[in-house]
């Protein structure tokens, strides 16, 4: 008699529906799968090291290559682990500025990740439908910070600059109409039998496998667990805000959908809520060794070119210590662990990525699943792959 | 001689016309889906891109003709000429209109009319899916033979749910011809008689020709294209006809089964099947941007044990209500 051998598949670094360059060796027992094996490290880019070599400033631009959808909410992550080891505080309009242009890249982000996942699982209108309304974010956020995916927006102590004038008309405009266009997806999505039957009880997480696995975000929101950071450890004023905090009960695709959905509502709220009580004043730390001086300053005042050019060349000193800081990103808990030997450059960062942590889990989620379950679940824990080979 | 003459014309007529909505199909998905889905579709290529199907063909001819080295070259090569020809072979038996007087000479509006034109139809469309699985297993790739042995299991399952939908039809029109089961409708349509066989024929239909919600064999998002994955220039090309093709015939089946073919009062009967045929090329493009995909398993569940029973419960029901 012949020998039984599974069939071995790779699926990846190339495929449609990894997501970037994620390589998946899948072992097949007919269409079942048998053994999964993620292999990552494609885009590796060495950033933990590269940031040893630069100022805390320089470093915010690698920042935002990290999870690429959603720039805005690593800069912030990063510039407040750098502000809890400096010590400062930050202006009330910079950190409600932080909130909305935050919660506006999780919505932008989770618009991707609606859109793809639907796609993966056949349903190819919706990444249409997704796409524009991310469109109309991403031009605020362009609007802004000069850049569509990579904003470099945040400073540590504040923000580059203030926004411009109508940036709260742009932004009610949208907050307005987007909870509409929510509808919309879920008329195409939550009810259709195919999807009901494509998305409930497949990838099932449960509670215990998602506390162990480390996972974070939605996934783990999605298993039950109800865990936000920015409601456990409020930071840039999430206090101010109130939002529900969304959790789902199988722990399965569906669930993790239906998290996400009523996330961007959330979003949508607190975009709404920052707006409405915007205060005024300054938009960076006023603290001279930190934020560079005003520009017209730079060029009338000796003092001011002399602190520009100090702080543009070689950055500024941080004070010796170590520091964790996390921020609740679109994809999960994104921490960064900074330690400083009192010079201008960092000594050490590690990135604590959640799509690295959410990815472990994945052969778990679809240990004896079809084909068909593994794109449905590589697109239910939304991975990124450039936040995960960092 | 005449009749020879009379023949071979048609033949050249009904392959050109058929040829053309195959390739305007193209477009036409495009254009449909585009608006679906806020875009605008192909409107580069002359006006409304109406050139854009012979630009797409002309590319497909001259592009490098790839055939990977552990491919069984015979049957790589076969696989698609057999499944577009089996597609084109199906059009002979579809009455697309009435009889019309050209100089004298009676001329019917069909290439020809065999006895047993269903038995022909389904024979062929299923000679159809060889060129799928064979394509797909001679490729040498573990996706294509995946999706060959996704299109082999779909597709037989879901044949005998075809056949069994227009089993009704045929016995409330006494007759395996397709003219005559045209004639029979002169007052009423067959999906008058037989709604819910028409419902499964369309389904069946759909996961016969592979299109969503059916689409597993090609699946992109999880197969990468599946059985045509290393097909490139004119072969896959070809495959792309097929498909369509055989999604042009399935509709033209379904508007002579169940809606009167091309019966319809005012107008000619051939813009009749025409209008009608367009009308469910049109739902399946349409679904196409609506639906998810299923998944294998639940195709085979769907098939095997709602299909086929209710397919069959639709005999059953039918032939009661004959003998009362």
């Amino acid at each position: 008699m012949a020998e039984t051998r599974y069939m071995t598949v790779n699926m990846g670094p190339q495929h449609p529906a990894t997501h970037g360059v994620l390589r998946l060796l899948l072992e097949l027992d007919g269409e079942y799968i048998v053994k999964t094996t993620p292999i990552i490290g494609h885009l590796h880019r060495g950033v933990e090291k590269l940031a040893e070599e630069r100022t805390y400033h320089q470093f915010i631009p690698f920042t935002d290559r990290l999870d690429y959808t959603a720039g805005m909410n690593n800069n912030m992550a990063y510039v407040m682990a750098v502000e809890k080891l400096l010590g400062i505080e930050v202006p009330k309009r910079a950190q409600y500025i932080r909130v909305v242009l935050a919660e506006l890249q999780r919505i932008a982000a989770h618009l991707i990740w609606l859109g793809t996942h639907a796609l993966d699982i056949g349903a190819m209108t919706v990444l249409f439908y997704t796409f524009r309304e991310r469109e109309t974010v991403i031009n605020i956020l362009e609007h802004v910070s000069g850049a569509r995916l990579t904003p470099s927006y945040m400073r540590i102590g504040g923000l580059a600059a203030d926004v411009p004038e109508n940036f709260e008309t742009l932004v009610m405009d949208f907050v307005e109409k987007f909870p509409e266009y929510i509808d919309g997806y879920e008329t195409l999505l939550t009810e259709n039998p195919i999807w009901l039957q494509r998305t409930k009880g497949v990838g099932i997480l449960s509670k215990e496998d998602a506390l162990s696995f480390g996972v974070t975000g939605p996934v783990l929101r999605g298993s039950g667990v109800k865990w936000d950071i920015r409601r456990k450890f409020p930071y840039s004023s999430y206090e101010d805000f109130d939002f529900e905090i969304p959790v789902g009960t199988v722990g399965d695709v569906y669930d993790r959908y239906k998290v996400r959905l009523e996330e961007m509502r959330q979003s949508n709220r607190i975009i709404k809520q920052a707006i409405t009580n915007m205060p005024s004043g300054d938009v960076i730390a006023d603290d001279p060794k930190i934020s560079l001086p005003p520009k017209e300053n730079v060029y009338k005042d000796i003092d001011a070119l002399i602190r520009h050019f100090k702080i543009a060349s070689s950055g500024f000193e941080v004070p010796e210590g170590e520091v964790f800081f996390s921020a609740e990103n679109p994809k999960g808990e994104l921490g960064f662990y900074v330690v400083s030997d009192g010079s201008n450059m960092p000594f050490r960062i590690k990135i604590r990525n959640p799509s690295y942590f959410n990815l472990a889990a994945l052969p778990k989620m679809i240990e004896g699943c079809l084909i068909a379950d593994v794109v449905t679940v590589i697109g239910s824990i939304d991975i990124v792959l450039g936040e995960i080979d960092k | 001689m005449a009749l020879l003459i009379e023949s071979v014309v048609k033949v050249i007529v009904v392959f050109g016309i058929f040829m053309g909505c195959v390739a305007y199909m193209t477009l036409l998905e495009r254009k449909v889906l585009g608006r679906v889905q806020v875009r605008f579709g192909p409107n580069r290529v002359g006006p409304f891109g109406l050139w854009q199907p012979i630009a797409d063909g002309i590319k497909a001819f001259f592009k490098e003709d790839l055939i990977p080295a552990n491919a069984d070259k015979p049957i790589f090569i076969l696989a698609p000429m057999i499944t577009v020809a089996s597609a084109l072979c199906l059009i002979a038996v579809i009455p697309f209109g009435d009889k019309i007087t050209l100089f004298g000479h009676t001329i019917y509006l069909r290439i020809t009319d065999l006895d047993v034109g269903i038995l022909y139809l389904f024979a062929f469309a299923s000679i159809g899916e060889y060129g799928v699985v064979l394509g797909g297993w001679a490729s040498g790739n573990k996706y294509g033979v995946i999706g060959a042995m996704r299109a082999a299991a779909q597709m037989i399952s879901y044949e005998l749910a075809l056949s069994l939908s227009v089993i009704g039809v045929i016995m409330i029109s006494g007759s395996l011809s397709l003219s005559v089961i045209v004639e029979k409708q002169a007052h009423m349509w067959n999906v008058v008689y037989q709604p819910f066989a028409f419902i499964f024929y369309m389904v069946c239909a759909l996961a016969e020709i592979n299109r969503t919600p059916f689409d597993m064999p090609e699946a992109e998002a999880e197969l990468a294209c599946g059985y045509n994955i290393e097909y490139s220039s004119m072969k896959f090309a070809l495959f792309f006809m097929g498909e369509y093709a055989h999604l042009v015939v399935v509709c033209a089946v379904a508007t002579t089964l169940f809606l009167g073919g091309w019966q319809g009062p005012f107008l000619p009967g051939v813009l009749w099947f025409l209008i009608k045929t367009f009308v469910l090329v049109f739902f399946c493009i349409w679904e196409r941007g609506t639906f998810p995909r299923l998944r294998y398993d639940q195709i085979m569940h769907f098939g095997w044990k709602i299909l086929l029973p209710l397919t069959l419960a639709n005999v059953v029901v039918t032939a009661i209500v004959m003998a009362l």
